[in-house]
């Protein structure tokens, strides 16, 4: 049995019927086609599908679609405002931070939202707000740089 | 990034720290993945595994799952004549007669969604009557142990037998000897992009896969054998693959069962692995059971090495098991090793097949021979650093064992590392640093320093009949240049260093060129991503079809300006005589001339490179594998705490000889990801493996370092330019994981005076020994 459910996802309004066993990441990806919230685990362990969840990180593996009725969601897709990629997604890609790139959207979300709540976090506050997003090629030496010269105003 | 330079660079492109071509793509959410990949009316195929380790199949019973609504296949060995396939030739897609592992395939479904496909699974009935089955190697060696495979005459699937020097008798005329035994586990790659494969037939039979794979070519062949159909009917694609290390360099069963199933179905069908499939059914690295003996002159003159290992193979063969060949050069060609023996036995167990991994052998060998120059320089009283700084590799040498080093920056790599981590060398005073500072003698917590060097291959590695790489580069009317090359991007960059060695060769703009590498029907043969080679070798192969496209380009300008073709110069998407920027033409323009005309001609040049280099001998495995090798060392400093064994790594200094930094920022960004996967290595990763079974296959409880686990690593590249590597360039995509545990081992010797031999080293077995040693 389908419900009926509308969500605002990168400021857009959509309605879906969706299987309540569905969760808020196969909605995303197979419903929405965002398919730059990327599945790694379906644990939350990983970090990889990092949404913001009215404005919270949340892994959207772990949320069910049905749970995100009357939400408002933003994807790593809706962080580029008219033609512009937001700072912290150029400062990664400006540092190297980036090399598969599997993990980044869900980085790149982690880092908005710490940005977001403490606009001048220390080096150990922005380990602490990606310690949930495993990267398994850098090292995070280049990520935490790129996050740290955002926050410092470079 | 501090950067050593023998000869400063005098380049546009090449050296510069640029982003990766596709960096905007995935920071947005718009690269495209396997898992991304969608075609119309494609299935879900889900793979049933034996879970039992070793037993023989009585009977398959598919009826109830064929019936389910919604499923399009089923298949079972029984139905798929079994076609062998993989380096030993010893696996199938489907098992018809008996499961050797617990991820032995048995059947496989497609069905319209996830659901039912899981559905079908469970639908389907196998009896097995069960056999006695191997975990340890060494039970499978013995007299009379049940053969995993039964064609074979024994569990032992290869010895690697290597020595040169006076064998025994080197450790009689030696002062010091050392001696241990070492025990270091299953890891695995953990990409964050699970294992996938799309497989579709067209109506003329013919198949495209879109892979995760590193060898689309070996897959093209392997595949072909697998399925039974010509390697022509197959066509490999490679979307964006997030994350590899090694993992995909041998085809796995699931890739041709997704062939398999979208013939049986007549429709598309992708596999895509769990994270618990992906921990149990692809590859890990061999777990190693070592003993080891080296041996020192009371001078400081490294004498003798002897290493004999076992080494787990698991149920199946893959290129792992060929991971020896790169553990006997450390053993015998790390330092000057006047007498070095190595023997490995690879053995078939019902354990988890193991594979290739990121360092290919080399993380495993170098920690024993690591932390056994730091037990040497010990037992000397010799500084461990100005131990090893008296035996290092130098330039133009050839090894015993016949390795060529040609540029060496080894010497150079540890004394930085040594410097910069604040080692004390005069009067062997690191000792001051096992006492705890003046403020907290009551303190739990104990510094240490310590360091490891690696030697690597750097300029490919030929275990394959070829180690060659093709390339094409074209140019468009606009003065688009594209690479066509044969060699597969994972995540490491090197679409981008090539585009650098394209441009900077042309005389373009980085902008200006485009890197096709991703589909077989277009681009030309390579054997596939491993052995740090795909700079080195893909890049001269660039380079080599950069040069034949610019020649014919020049040669058109040089009817034009009506000069010497030879006496024209490059740069900025002009052409023009030497010194005389005022007469230049731009790029385009000459492409245009040339074809806009009677008996014209379009610009594709064309480069092979194939390294000056051999197979080993096959009885003596000696000979010149590489074209250049590669040289590290790692300096780390540790905090353990004597209450609870916990070790926490304070700072990583690494300084590894990289030839040329075509992009110095990426060429820090394999150090970087290599030491957090050595980091792991030491401390946290291991598959907990019993009876077959692997335990932990989750995020959770396997334990890869976080962004909170990783000191701040201070990279050190320092530039030799090597004379065969294309503008000096060699190999560093794997050596910034080999030095990382032995250097942390011998930090922690340092801190608190215990050898640690087992990976990783946890708080428990750290404390074990602590209590030991009291």
């Amino acid at each position: 049995m389908l419900h009926h459910i509308t969500l605002t996802v990168n400021g857009d309004a959509f309605e879906l019927d969706v299987d309540p066993r569905r969760t808020l990441l196969e909605a995303l990806r197979d419903k929405l086609e965002l398919r730059g919230t990327h599945l790694g685990c379906n644990t939350g362990d990983c970090g990889a599908c990092t949404v913001l969840l009215d404005g919270e990180p949340v892994p959207s593996c772990l949320v069910l679609a049905v749970d995100a009725d009357g939400h408002e969601v933003t994807t790593v897709e809706g962080l580029v405002q008219d033609g512009q990629p937001h700072p912290v997604q150029n400062a990664i890609v400006a540092h190297g931070g980036i090399q598969c790139g599997y993990c980044t959207p869900g980085i790149v979300i982690s880092s908005v939202a710490l940005l977001k709540r403490n606009p001048h976090p220390t080096e150990a506050e922005v380990r602490e707000a990606i310690a949930g997003n495993l990267c398994r090629c850098t090292g995070y030496q280049k990520i935490v740089e790129a996050v740290m010269d955002v926050a410092n105003g470079k | 990034m501090w950067r050593m330079a023998s000869n400063p660079p005098a380049f546009s492109i090449v050296g510069q720290r640029i982003p990766k071509l596709d960096a905007i793509d995935k920071a947005t959410g718009h690269a495209e993945y396997g898992h991304d990949v969608h075609l119309p009316g494609t299935l879900v195929g889900k793979i049933l595994y034996a879970d039992v380790p070793h037993a023989r199949i009585l009977s398959v019973d598919v009826s109830r799952a064929k019936r389910l609504l919604g499923v399009k296949a089923v298949i079972t060995g029984a139905d798929n004549p079994a076609r062998k396939f993989g380096y030993g030739a010893d696996n199938t897609p489907l098992k018809a007669d008996k499961v050797r592992t617990r991820r032995d395939e048995v059947a496989a479904v497609a069905a319209v969604d996830e659901d039912t496909a899981e559905e079908a699974l469970e639908l389907i009935r196998v009896e097995y009557a069960p056999l006695p089955a191997l975990f340890d190697p060494a039970a499978a060696l013995a007299e009379g142990a049940p053969l995993v495979h039964e064609d074979k005459a024994s569990n032992l699937f290869t010895r690697y037998n290597y020595s040169h020097g006076d064998g025994e008798r080197a450790f009689d005329a030696a002062d010091v000897v050392v001696e241990g035994d070492f025990d270091l586990p299953y890891v695995t790659h953990g990409a964050m992009e699970t294992s996938f494969c799309l497989a579709a037939f067209d109506l003329q039979g013919r198949v495209t896969l879109w892979s995760t794979t590193q060898i689309p070519f070996l897959l093209q062949r392997d595949l072909a054998e697998a399925l039974g159909i010509p390697g022509r009917d197959i066509r490999v694609i490679q979307p964006a693959i997030g994350g590899a290390f090694g993992r995909g360099l041998d085809v796995y069963p699931f890739e041709p069962i997704a062939a398999l199933l979208a013939k049986a179905a007549g429709k598309p069908v992708r596999i895509a692995f769990t994270r618990e499939e992906e921990f149990i059914a692809s590859a890990t690295r061999q777990p190693a059971q070592v003993h080891v003996r080296s041996a020192a002159k009371r001078d400081g003159t490294l004498w003798a090495r002897d290493a004999r290992l076992l080494l787990d193979a698991g149920a199946y063969i893959s290129w792992g098991a060929v991971t020896p060949l790169v553990m006997m050069e450390t053993v015998a060609s790390l330092y000057h090793v006047p007498h070095a023996r190595f023997v490995a036995d690879v053995v078939y167990t019902n354990n988890p097949p193991t594979g290739a991994m990121r360092g290919y052998g080399n993380p495993q060998s170098t920690f024993f021979v690591e932390v056994q120059m730091d037990e040497l320089a010990d037992r000397l009283g010799m500084d461990p650093v100005e131990f090893r700084l008296r035996n290092a590799n130098g330039p133009n040498e050839e090894t015993p064992q016949g390795l060529r080093i040609t540029s060496c920056g080894l010497r150079e790599c540890i004394g930085e590392a040594a410097r910069r981590i604040g080692w004390q060398t005069k009067d062997n005073s690191r000792q001051k640093d096992r006492e705890p500072q003046a403020e907290d003698k009551a303190s739990h917590l104990r510094q240490g320093i310590g360091i490891a060097a690696t030697l690597n291959v750097g300029g490919g590695a030929r275990i394959y009949r070829s180690d060659g790489c093709g390339a094409t580069v074209k140019v468009d009317d606009f003065g688009r240049v594209t690479l066509i090359t044969g060699s597969t991007e994972i995540g490491q960059g090197s679409e981008t260093a090539l585009a650098q060695i394209v441009a900077e060769c042309m005389g373009v703009c980085l902008e200006d060129v485009t890197v096709l590498n991703s589909d077989t029907s277009v681009k030309p043969w390579d054997v596939g991503t491993h052995a740090s080679r795909t700079t080195f070798i893909a890049g001269n192969a660039a380079r080599r079809a950069a040069e034949d496209a610019k020649r014919q380009i020049l040669e058109a300008a040089a009817k034009l300006l009506r000069v010497p073709a030879a006496d024209l110069e490059t740069r900025g998407r002009l052409i023009f005589p030497r010194g005389e920027a005022s007469r230049a033409v731009s790029f385009d323009k000459v492409v245009r001339s040339m074809h806009y005309r009677e008996g014209g001609n379009v610009v594709v040049g064309t480069g092979w490179y194939d390294p000056p280099t051999h197979l080993v001998d096959k009885d003596t495995y000696k000979g010149n594998i590489s074209a250049a090798y590669g040289f590290g060392a790692q300096a780390v400093k540790v905090e353990v705490d004597i209450e609870t064994g916990k070790v926490r790594v304070l700072r990583i200094v690494a300084a590894h000889d990289v030839g040329r930094a075509i992009n110095p920022m990426y060429v820090e960004g394999q150090i970087e990801g290599g030491i957090q996967m050595g980091i792991g290595y030491a401390l946290t990763e291991q598959l907990q493996v019993r009876e077959g079974r692997i335990l932990n296959p989750s995020f959770l409880d396997y334990r890869v370092p976080t962004a909170l686990d990783m000191p701040p690593v201070e990279s050190v590249i320092i530039e030799t330019a090597d004379p065969e590597g294309p503008y000096g360039a060699k190999g560093v995509g794997e050596m910034g994981v080999t030095p990382t545990a032995p250097a942390i081992a011998n930090a922690i010797y340092n801190a608190v005076g215990v050898r640690m031999t087992q990976l990783p080293m946890t708080a428990e077995r750290v404390l074990r020994e602590l209590k030991k040693k009291e």
